[in-house]
């Protein structure tokens, strides 16, 4: 225990002498909740709207309006000819264009039906897919309003149109904000990412400059090494969360629901994954170099398959078995969990059993694969 | 000087593959005693080293360092023995109390210990006004020296020593063999490893090494009259030209 405090110190001592280390640990967790919570939005908005309106009636003119009137458009222009349309399109001006035929309103009087021509760029296809819905969306309800009146003009006796109309509520985000999903997961990233590359860099560091025969040497015992090592970095993970949720309690003001001690208790039990990670990792690497790289391969597999950009659920099969050993997508869901829905223990005891004995696997490996003689 | 020994080497070998670093070596070393371990470059010396000193697994044979077993009892081996190695292995970025504090308390020493050593120390450096500049800041001479002090700073049996004075001055290396000496004469082991053929000559008995094996193991005084030279420079030459 003794031999241990000593690490603990010595390490403590590097960490803080290390100029670049407090900017670390407090600049950089605010720059990327800012940056990133503002900037990764999966919301379309501004698109570029333009159309061709060659009827020229009452109908398309307001047809147009309930584009003009919705905030996720922006009208560009009213273009004369498909053909200019296109050349526009091609060069990036615009993202969609509304074709509305000749005869449109006379057709959706006499013969109650008619046809318009949407383009769409799908360069994204993700941007795409959901500026369709917005348009159907659109279309529809302006179908609806036609409907009603030409009902009007015919025969009273005519059964009303039947429309249902769904209105949606929205549990635990009520207002869809996006921000309110987001920062608590690039929380989780920023500690995750953090803590593994300061614990794999530190160790094979001190392979680096030799210092880690030189301890080698001494009578010193793997776990007292190893605990030595890893606390200080566990420390420095519980504060970056610490400062990570007073930023989104203060800044972002997301909604803490759930007990905090409760995301404290999972973190401390996550830590152990990531620095047992972060250990395994500097075991089989013999300079910072190859350590950063293998560091960074997991990060991105870990952050892509976390379901914090794309829902896990819409992963195919055998991609949802690989994020079941994925601990960032444990922490995502439960601090998800915890902050916006108010979950209690018994509603992540599984999550929080599973990572537990993810952390006494990884550790064990981790000791057991750290050698004090070759 | 007592004929006590404190190491024993039997049989010991190590193969990395096909290539033989160290080929079934014997050699006895007496307690108290200032033993040379010479070689050229890649004559299999730190691989020895490494192994007495419990990093490196033999492939074969055994060894007993301050009667342990290598083999099995390599972590009581590194409790009776310090080790200081060619490469510069204090932390540069603590200064030089926190290294002394630090290394002092991995091997044990309670915090009244270590400040008492610590005193002792730095008065014996004569670095009263560096004792809280960063150890990067040192000249390479201070460095060796302290290095070796913190080396023994637990009383160690035997202390290991990979090349101590390489790429320090003459003065520093001077001084650095009047300290070797002082701690020789309280009685601790001295296994020193080196480059420099002078530097043998102050030895109580030299091996040298060549591709993996002993050639020669004596005094440098019998070693020199055995080979009909006068220095043991010579000594060294004609051994490892005979191979080639």
């Amino acid at each position: 225990m003794k031999t241990i405090v000593f690490i603990i110190q010595k390490e403590f001592r590097q960490i803080f002498r290390n100029k670049a280390m407090l900017p670390i640990l407090f600049v950089l967790p605010f720059v990327q909740l800012l940056i990133l919570s503002n900037a990764a939005s999966f919301e379309v908005k501004n698109i570029r709207f333009s159309y061709i309106d060659q009827d020229h009636s009452k109908a398309s003119r307001e047809l147009i309006s309930k584009f003009q009137a919705s905030d996720y458009f922006n009208i560009i222009e009213n273009f004369a000819s498909k053909k200019e349309a296109n050349l526009q399109m091609q060069k990036g001006k615009t993202d969609v264009i509304l074709e509305i035929p000749n005869h449109f309103e006379r057709n959706l009087l006499t013969d109650k039906k008619t046809n318009l021509s949407v383009s769409i760029n799908a360069i994204d296809g993700a941007a795409a897919g959901i500026e369709n819905v917005y348009i159907s969306q659109i279309i529809n309800s302006f179908n609806q309003n036609i409907k009603s009146q030409l009902y009007q003009y015919n025969d009273a006796s005519y059964i009303q149109p039947q429309s249902i109309i769904s209105i949606p509520s929205f549990w635990y985000n009520n207002t869809l904000n996006y921000k309110t999903l987001m920062v608590p997961g690039i929380l989780v990233l920023l500690v995750t990412m953090l803590s593994l590359f300061l614990s794999a860099m530190n160790i094979v560091r001190e392979k680096e400059i030799g210092t880690l025969e030189q301890i080698n040497v001494t009578p010193i015992q793997k776990h007292q090494f190893i605990i030595g090592k890893l606390f200080p970095f566990w420390i420095l993970g519980l504060v970056i969360l610490t400062v990570g949720l007073l930023i989104a309690k203060l800044v972002f003001n997301i909604p803490i629901l759930g007990n905090i001690g409760l995301i404290y208790l999972f973190t401390s039990v996550y830590l152990l994954v990531v620095l047992g990670i972060g250990l395994l990792v500097s075991n089989y690497t013999e300079t910072q170099q190859q350590a950063m790289f293998i560091a960074w391969f997991f990060m991105v597999i870990f952050i892509l398959m976390s379901g914090l950009f794309t829902p896990i659920e819409s992963m195919p099969d055998w991609a949802q078995k690989i994020t079941l050993v994925n601990p960032i997508s444990y922490f995502v869901e439960i601090i998800r969990m915890v902050m916006l829905k108010g979950a209690v223990f018994s509603d992540i005891a599984k999550p929080f059993s599973i990572i537990a004995c993810y952390a006494f696997v990884i550790n064990s490996l981790a000791v057991w694969s750290y050698k004090k003689t070759n | 000087m007592s004929q006590e020994k404190i190491i024993a080497v039997k049989n010991l070998s190590k193969k990395f593959g096909n290539f033989i670093a160290v080929n079934d070596i014997s050699f006895d070393v007496y307690k108290g005693e200032i033993f040379g371990f010479l070689g050229a470059n890649g004559a299999g010396k730190t691989t020895a080293m490494k192994m007495l000193i419990g990093i490196s697994k033999p492939s074969s044979g055994e060894a007993l360092v301050a009667d342990f077993d290598v083999n099995f009892q390599a972590e009581m081996v590194k409790k009776n023995i310090g080790y200081m190695s060619q490469k510069f292995s204090m932390y540069d970025d603590l200064t030089i109390k926190e290294n002394i504090t630090f290394f002092g308390g991995i091997y044990g020493l309670s915090r009244n210990q270590i400040k008492e050593k610590t005193t002792q120390l730095i008065s014996d450096l004569g670095l009263e006004n560096e004792v809280n500049k960063l150890v990067g800041d040192l000249p390479l001479g201070w460095k060796q020296k302290l290095s070796f002090s913190v080396a023994l700073l637990h009383e160690p049996k035997i202390v290991f020593l990979d090349e101590p004075t390489g790429g320090v001055d003459p003065i520093t290396r001077r001084q650095f063999w009047e300290m070797i000496y002082a701690e020789a004469h309280k009685g601790t082991t001295i296994f020193v490893t080196t480059h420099y053929m002078d530097e043998a000559e102050y030895c109580d008995r030299v091996s040298i090494m060549v591709e993996g094996k002993i050639e020669a193991l004596d005094s440098p005084k019998n070693l020199k009259q055995q080979y009909n030279v006068t220095s043991m420079n010579e000594v060294f030459l004609k051994l490892a030209r005979n191979i080639e």
